[in-house]
C-alpha cells in the first residue's frame, strides 16, 4: 500500500474544475515534485493531500501507516504574517501540538522540537525572533516545525520563492538529506531544472493532461522536453539546432 | 491613598475593572495578530443596543446583551470569511447601525440621562450582582484562553498549517470570537461603548515594539493593561476626570513611551 494513493482526482472551485482523471500514488522513500504552469493546479491538490480543500470526485486514500494530519506542511512564505511576535522554538514547537490532545507541551514534545531544530541545524537561534530571521533560516524554521508533526512525510509548498541561489541551494540539500534519512518529500515547485536534479518521481500538471513517472521517463517525455533547457539559449546555438534539424 | 478604596463602588470597579483589562490585553494580541483589531469596537456597538433596549424594556440589561454580543461576533466573523463585504466594511455596518438603533431606543424611552455614562462608561454603573456576573465571565474567559493558549498560538500564527495537523481552525476562531464578545460585554460599563476597544488594542500594541517572543508578548500586554487601568483609576478619582478616558489616555502613553524605546533601541543596533 502506498501512503497516499490519488484515483481519478477531480478538484474545482465554485467557479470551475481545475483539474479532473488525475491518478498517482506517493511510496515510502518517493521524493516527488509536482511542477506545471501557473493555474495547473498545484496548489490546489496540494491543499488536497493536506485535507484542507475536498476533492469534487475520485479518491484520496492514505496508507502504510501514515494519517492525513500526520503530514509535515511547509507552507508557502507568503501564508506567514510578516510581523508576527513569536521565537524560534515556539514556531517549531507548535509543530507537536497534533501529537496530543492535552492543552500543554510535554516532555516528549520539547525534545521533539529541539531534536528537530538540531536536525536541520537551528539550535543556535532558537530564541531569536521568527520574523527577524532571514529567509532561508525562516523556512529551516518551518521545516523544523514540519518534522515535528510527521517522521514520514512532508509537503513542501515552493519553498525556495524568495530565497538566494545559496540559500536556495543549502534548502534543497537539507531536503534530499532529510529524504534519504528515510522521509518522503512531495514538494510542489517552479524551478523544474531543481526537481529533476532532486526527485525521484515528477507530477507535472498541464491543463487537459499531466504527467506522472519517475524522473528518467520525465526528462524523455514531451512534458519535459518542452520546459527543460536542454538546448543553449544563445543566438549561435539556435543557429547550429537549425542547421542541424534542417539537415 | 487607600482611603479611595473605602468605597464600595471604588473596590467593585478596580476588581471588575483588572479583570477586564487582563481579559482584553490576552485577547487584544490575538486580534491585533489576526488584523480583526476593529471587532471590539463594533462589538461594543451592538452591545450598546442591546443595553438600550433592555434599559427600555427593564431587563437586565447584562443578561440581554451577552447573547447578542455573542451572536453579533459570530455573525462579524462568518461575513468578514465569506461575503463580499469586507471584514472593516461589515464591521462598520453592523456598529453603526447597531449604535443608531441605541441611541433612537434610548431617546425614545426617555433615557438620555444615561446615554452618556453608556457611550464613555462609568463606575458607578455598575451593581452588585452585575459585578460578581463580570468577575465569574472574566474568570471563565481568562481560563479558557489558558487551557486553549498552544492551539490559539498555532492556529494564529498559521490557520493553514493548524489545520493540516488536526487542529480545527474554525473552531478556535469561534472560541476566540466569544471569549471576545464576553469580555466587551464586561468591559462595556465601565470603558463606555467608545472607550472599550481601546483596552483591546493598545496593550498589545505596546508589548509587541518590545517583545519578541508569543509569550512574552501575552504576558507584558496583561501587565501593562492592568497597570494603566489601575492608575487611570487612581487618577480620574483624585482629578476627578472620567475614568474610561484617563485609562485610555494613560495606555496611550504607554504606547507612545514603547515606540520611542523600540526607535531607539532599533538605531542603537544599527
Amino acid at each position: 500500500m502506498s501512503y497516499i494513493k490519488c484515483t481519478d482526482l477531480k478538484m474545482g472551485y465554485e467557479d470551475g474544475v481545475v483539474f479532473e482523471n488525475l491518478s498517482f500514488s506517493v511510496n515510502k522513500g518517493d521524493y516527488l515534485c509536482i511542477v506545471g504552469e501557473n493555474g495547473s493546479g498545484k496548489s490546489t491538490l496540494m491543499k488536497g493531500l493536506l485535507g484542507l480543500v475536498s476533492p469534487l470526485s475520485g479518491a484520496i486514500e492514505y496508507g502504510d501507516g501514515l494519517e492525513k494530519k500526520g503530514i509535515g506542511y511547509l507552507p508557502q512564505q507568503t501564508d506567514i504574517q510578516s510581523d508576527f511576535p513569536a521565537s524560534v522554538y515556539e514556531v517549531v514547537l507548535s509543530g507537536t501540538l497534533s501529537l496530543r490532545k492535552l492543552p500543554f507541551y510535554s516532555k516528549s514534545q520539547k525534545k521533539t522540537a529541539f531534536e528537530n531544530m538540531d536536525r536541520v541545524g537551528i539550535s543556535d537561534i532558537k530564541n531569536k525572533c521568527f520574523q527577524e530571521l532571514s529567509g532561508g533560516q525562516q523556512q529551516r524554521v518551518l521545516l523544523a516545525r514540519a518534522l515535528c508533526a510527521t517522521t514520514k512525510l512532508i509537503i513542501l509548498d515552493e519553498p525556495i520563492t524568495g530565497l538566494d541561489p545559496l540559500a536556495s541551494q543549502e534548502l534543497y540539500d537539507l531536503v534530499k538529506t532529510l529524504n534519504k534519512d528515510g522521509i518522503t518529500v512531495v514538494m510542489v515547485s517552479h524551478d523544474i531544472n531543481s526537481a529533476v536534479t532532486h526527485a525521484s518521481h515528477i507530477l507535472h500538471l498541464s491543463g487537459e493532461s499531466y504527467f506522472y513517472g519517475t524522473t528518467h521517463k520525465y526528462v524523455r517525455s514531451p512534458y519535459g522536453e518542452k520546459f527543460l533547457i536542454t538546448d543553449c539559449p544563445c543566438d549561435d546555438c539556435r543557429h547550429q539546432k537549425e542547421v542541424s534539424d534542417n539537415a | 491613598m487607600l482611603e479611595i478604596f473605602s468605597y464600595d463602588f471604588m473596590v467593585r470597579a478596580l476588581i471588575v475593572g483588572t479583570l477586564v483589562s487582563l481579559c482584553a490585553a490576552l485577547l487584544g494580541v490575538i486580534l491585533v495578530l489576526k488584523r480583526y483589531s476593529m471587532i471590539g469596537d463594533g462589538l461594543s456597538h451592538v452591545g450598546f443596543g442591546a443595553l438600550a433596549v433592555a434599559a427600555a424594556a427593564n431587563i437586565a440589561p447584562l443578561q440581554v446583551a451577552v447573547p447578542v454580543v455573542l451572536i453579533a461576533a459570530f455573525c462579524l466573523l462568518r461575513l468578514s470569511k465569506k461575503s463580499k463585504l469586507n471584514g472593516d466594511a461589515a464591521i462598520a455596518v453592523i456598529s453603526s447601525s447597531a449604535l443608531a438603533v441605541g441611541v433612537i431606543v434610548a431617546s425614545v424611552s426617555g433615557l438620555n440621562t444615561d446615554l452618556n455614562s453608556y457611550l464613555f462608561g462609568s463606575i458607578l454603573a455598575t451593581t452588585d450582582t452585575d459585578a460578581v456576573f463580570c468577575v465569574v465571565l472574566a474568570v471563565v474567559v481568562i481560563a479558557v484562553f489558558l487551557v486553549f493558549y498552544n492551539k490559539i498560538f498555532s492556529v494564529t500564527f498559521d490557520e493553514n498549517f493548524a489545520a493540516a495537523t488536526g487542529t480545527r481552525p474554525a473552531l478556535y476562531n469561534m472560541i476566540i470570537a466569544a471569549l471576545t464578545a464576553l469580555t466587551i460585554v464586561i468591559g462595556m460599563r465601565i470603558m463606555g461603548t467608545l472607550l472599550i476597544s481601546a483596552l483591546i488594542i493598545f496593550p498589545a500594541l505596546s508589548a509587541m515594539r518590545l517583545c519578541k517572543s508569543f509569550k512574552s508578548v501575552i504576558i507584558v500586554s496583561g501587565i501593562l493593561s492592568v497597570f494603566c487601568f489601575i492608575f487611570g483609576l487612581i487618577l480620574s478619582y483624585y482629578f476627578d476626570i472620567p475614568t474610561g478616558p484617563t485609562v485610555v489616555l494613560f495606555n496611550c502613553a504607554v504606547l507612545l513611551i514603547f515606540f520611542v524605546i523600540s526607535k531607539i533601541r532599533m538605531k542603537l543596533m544599527m
